[in-house]
């Protein structure tokens, strides 16, 4: 035992005091709490579970040593104001450990930890139950808040965390527990409820700390510690997800389903139905005197441990925006497989994010744009607006440099696409893009073929139609995949330009959604007015180029 | 624009249907000499039901009196409502199942009919307003009906259909019995 400095004015005396002090206010427990703590010792419940019972929310508390809990515990339960340690030491109910003879009882109201392996007195059986005890798994956290939360545990996460070589600023930790912990934990509520009950005081299950929250409070600190002081958050860009399975104990929850059937409904996946949330609810629905028929107290010590699974980094998704243009008239925009066979080489979309996912090292990505054209028509002028959001990035801020340094990869890597104004944007930005798809205008330049010989006086008249209002049912060529209907739509103009007797080019401006294609051979005649009634002969596309996208958005960035 | 491949005559720029469509054939459906059916199959497995080119309607110079999608007393095609993309509420049809009644103005009566198994999508109501079409275009703006193939059997509905060539063989047997005396 520590000798005192009796001298107050000494420094060392000073601090001795300040940990008398901690050390008291760190268990703030009352006479109340004690035949709590007995109860739940003797059940198997590790010390950090008792804590949690009696609502110790003083989150230093859990990040002591287990060990040494337990024994503050142990001396709290033996110590009773009229010096009836021995008598206490000798009821079989009681897990503490006796103390060193002789020790005042005031003394021992301060918890100071009795050594493991000092002289013990009393029982020898208090004794060998005391070491049964201190191996087994607790009934309650299934060891997750004895050897599977610490520094060692800390390491292992951290390790994982290094290994993913991310980029943040700071992390939150997720814990994912098994179900049949709200079972064991209900059980331990509702017998602690009933001891409290007896001396008329009340629990709230709400009052009782969370196995998560005990984790989290213990974990936390030290993770960040073996993560150089990186601050771990409650929200964050970057979640570190550690979760624990107990395959031994999963039969916990099945009486569940014949208590409260309606919560278990089998789901599509074949996956377990007594998920977490399932579980919760049916412990919400079920009484007392039902649950206690089922699931006995204490509940059946486990012969192990959680398993702690793969430790699972995630950043989250990171937003890239741009506008592309398509010189090729043979590429898709987004791969072209059928029957598990690829039809064409590469794609738009392929072509763009393979350097992207390159530099932000992501694992995938999902591309949308402002609107799409066929695989043999080009892209031309500013290009189409597209983004793309790329899938647990481990990189998530380049500089501008960075930026239009990738702007370069992607665009010296084909010479079918073209990149330009791309950039970091929010999530909130990709609304922006899909509102064009309906609303803008968009404009064109098709090769129109007739079948009677032309001349340039017989087109003229084309120029001068505004406003041109179209019925177009849904072309036959996506009928397959689109619902059956009639969509109005706008020419708003028309330039033509005569080039020889079968042929000429014809500029387009029209709105959002118009098939231009079928505006311009008809489609059967289900799209109308078209060229052919309008030049009355049969008439046909031969070539089309979108010239431009109306779309002011994304921001364009000087080059 | 780059450089266009065929500028000059007038027939050498492949189709629409050329491009996107195959030809399939029924010939003298139901037994009926020269009824011929010409199936305009799309490469997304969309048919097109229209007349052949050697269909009797289309021969002799005959005018159309009235055209009827209402073929029983309890079925209209006209009726037929689709929704949705998987086009739900088609009516289903065999390869027997009428489509129209075509009545010339000479009084023949023709039955046109579905040709394959699939769910009816649309029948063609610019014909009931300007039967011309149906002489002048029976191709393109005078097609009788849009039908959709179940996925799993539409590469096996063309097991009942005549491929061009099949067709063309067909027709040439027909001239060379016609021109020969009996």
């Amino acid at each position: 035992m520590r000798k005192k400095d009796t001298n107050p004015l000494h420094l060392s005396h000073f601090i001795s005091w300040c940990h008398d002090i901690e050390r008291a206010a760190m268990l703030p427990l009352k006479d109340g709490d004690k035949p709590v703590v007995r109860k739940l010792l003797s059940s198997g419940c590790c010390a950090r579970c008792v804590l949690r019972f009696c609502c110790i929310s003083v989150q230093a508390a859990y990040r002591k040593p287990p060990q040494e809990t337990l024994e503050e515990l142990r001396a709290f339960i033996g110590n009773t104001e009229n010096g009836k340690s021995q008598q206490s030491a000798s009821d079989s109910h009681d897990a503490a450990g006796s103390e060193p003879p002789g020790e005042p009882p005031m003394k021992r109201a301060k918890l100071e930890p009795v050594e493991p392996g000092a002289a013990v007195g009393g029982d020898a059986s208090a004794v060998v139950k005391v070491e049964e005890e201190e191996s087994s798994v607790c009934v309650a956290c299934l060891g997750i808040l004895q050897e599977l939360s610490g520094p060692t545990q800390a390491v292992k996460i951290a390790e994982r965390v290094k290994e993913g070589e991310y980029e943040f600023d700071t992390l939150v930790l997720s814990v994912s527990l098994p179900a049949q912990l709200c079972v064991r934990e209900h059980s331990c509520w509702l017998h602690v409820k009933k001891e409290l009950r007896e001396k008329s005081a009340a629990l709230a299950k709400d009052d009782v700390i969370p196995v998560k929250e005990a984790f989290k409070w213990i974990m936390q600190g030290l993770v960040a510690k073996e993560l150089g002081g990186v601050a771990v958050v409650i929200r964050s860009l970057f979640e570190v997800s550690v979760e624990f399975t107990h395959p031994e104990t999963e039969a916990d929850c099945h009486f569940l389903a014949s208590t409260c059937a309606s919560c278990f409904k089998p789901t599509k996946n074949k996956q377990s139905v007594f998920t977490r949330m399932a579980v919760v609810k049916a412990l919400e629905k079920i009484s007392d005197a039902v649950f206690l028929k089922h699931y006995a107290f204490p509940p059946p010590r486990p012969s192990s441990s959680c398993v702690p699974q793969d430790v699972k980094c995630l950043h989250t998704s990171i937003f890239i925006a741009g506008r592309y243009n398509k010189f090729c008239r043979s590429l898709p925009q987004t791969p072209w497989v059928i029957d598990g066979e690829r039809r064409m080489e590469s794609s738009v979309e392929e072509l763009i994010a393979a350097p992207v996912l390159l530099s932000f090292r992501a694992a995938g990505f999902n591309f949308s744009s402002s609107g799409r054209e066929d695989v043999d028509v080009r892209t031309l002028g500013n290009g189409r607006p597209f983004a793309m959001e790329l899938l647990n990035p481990h990189r998530s801020k380049l500089s501008r440099e960075e930026m239009k340094h990738l702007q370069e990869t992607i665009n010296k890597s084909s010479d079918k696409i073209r990149v330009r104004d791309l950039q970091i944007v929010s999530r909130e930005a990709m609304g922006r893009m899909k509102e064009g798809e309906e609303a803008k205008t968009k404009s064109y330049t098709a090769l129109v073929w007739t079948q009677k010989a032309i001349q340039s006086q017989d087109i003229a008249f084309i120029d001068g139609i505004k406003d041109l209002t179209l019925d177009q049912k849904t072309p036959l060529r996506v009928l397959h995949r689109r619902p059956l209907a009639v969509r109005q739509r706008v020419v708003h103009r028309m330039i033509t330009r005569y080039l020889d007797p079968h042929h000429f080019h014809l500029e387009l401006k029209t709105q959002a959604g118009t098939y231009i294609k079928e505006f311009v051979h008809g489609d059967f005649g289900r799209t109308k007015p078209n060229m052919s009634v309008l030049l009355k002969m049969d008439t046909d596309i031969l070539e089309l180029d979108v010239e431009s996208v109306d779309v002011d958005w994304p921001p364009s960035i000087p080059e | 624009m780059d450089g266009v491949e065929q500028r000059d005559t007038e027939a050498t720029a492949p189709s629409v249907i050329d491009r996107y469509y195959t030809r399939w054939f029924r010939a003298d459906m139901k037994g009926k000499p020269c009824e011929d059916h010409c199936i305009l199959q799309h490469s997304n497995r969309l048919c097109v039901i229209t007349l052949a080119e050697t269909h009797p309607i289309l021969q002799d110079g005959r005018a159309i009196k009235n055209i009827n999608y209402q073929i029983s007393n309890c079925c209209s095609r006209l009726n037929n409502k689709v929704s949705g993309k998987s086009k739900r509420g088609g009516q289903f049809l065999t390869d027997f199942a009428p489509l129209c009644r075509i009545t010339c103005t000479d009084e023949t009566e023709y039955t046109i009919y579905s040709c394959i198994r699939g769910r009816l999508l649309e029948v063609n109501e610019s014909i009931l307003e300007t039967p011309t079409l149906l002489l002048e275009k029976p191709s393109t703006e005078g097609y009788i009906a849009v039908i959709l193939p179940k996925f799993e059997e539409s590469k096996r509905i063309t097991e009942n259909l005549l491929s061009r060539e099949e067709f063309e063989t067909v027709v040439s047997k027909r001239i060379v019995a016609q021109s020969q005396p009996s």
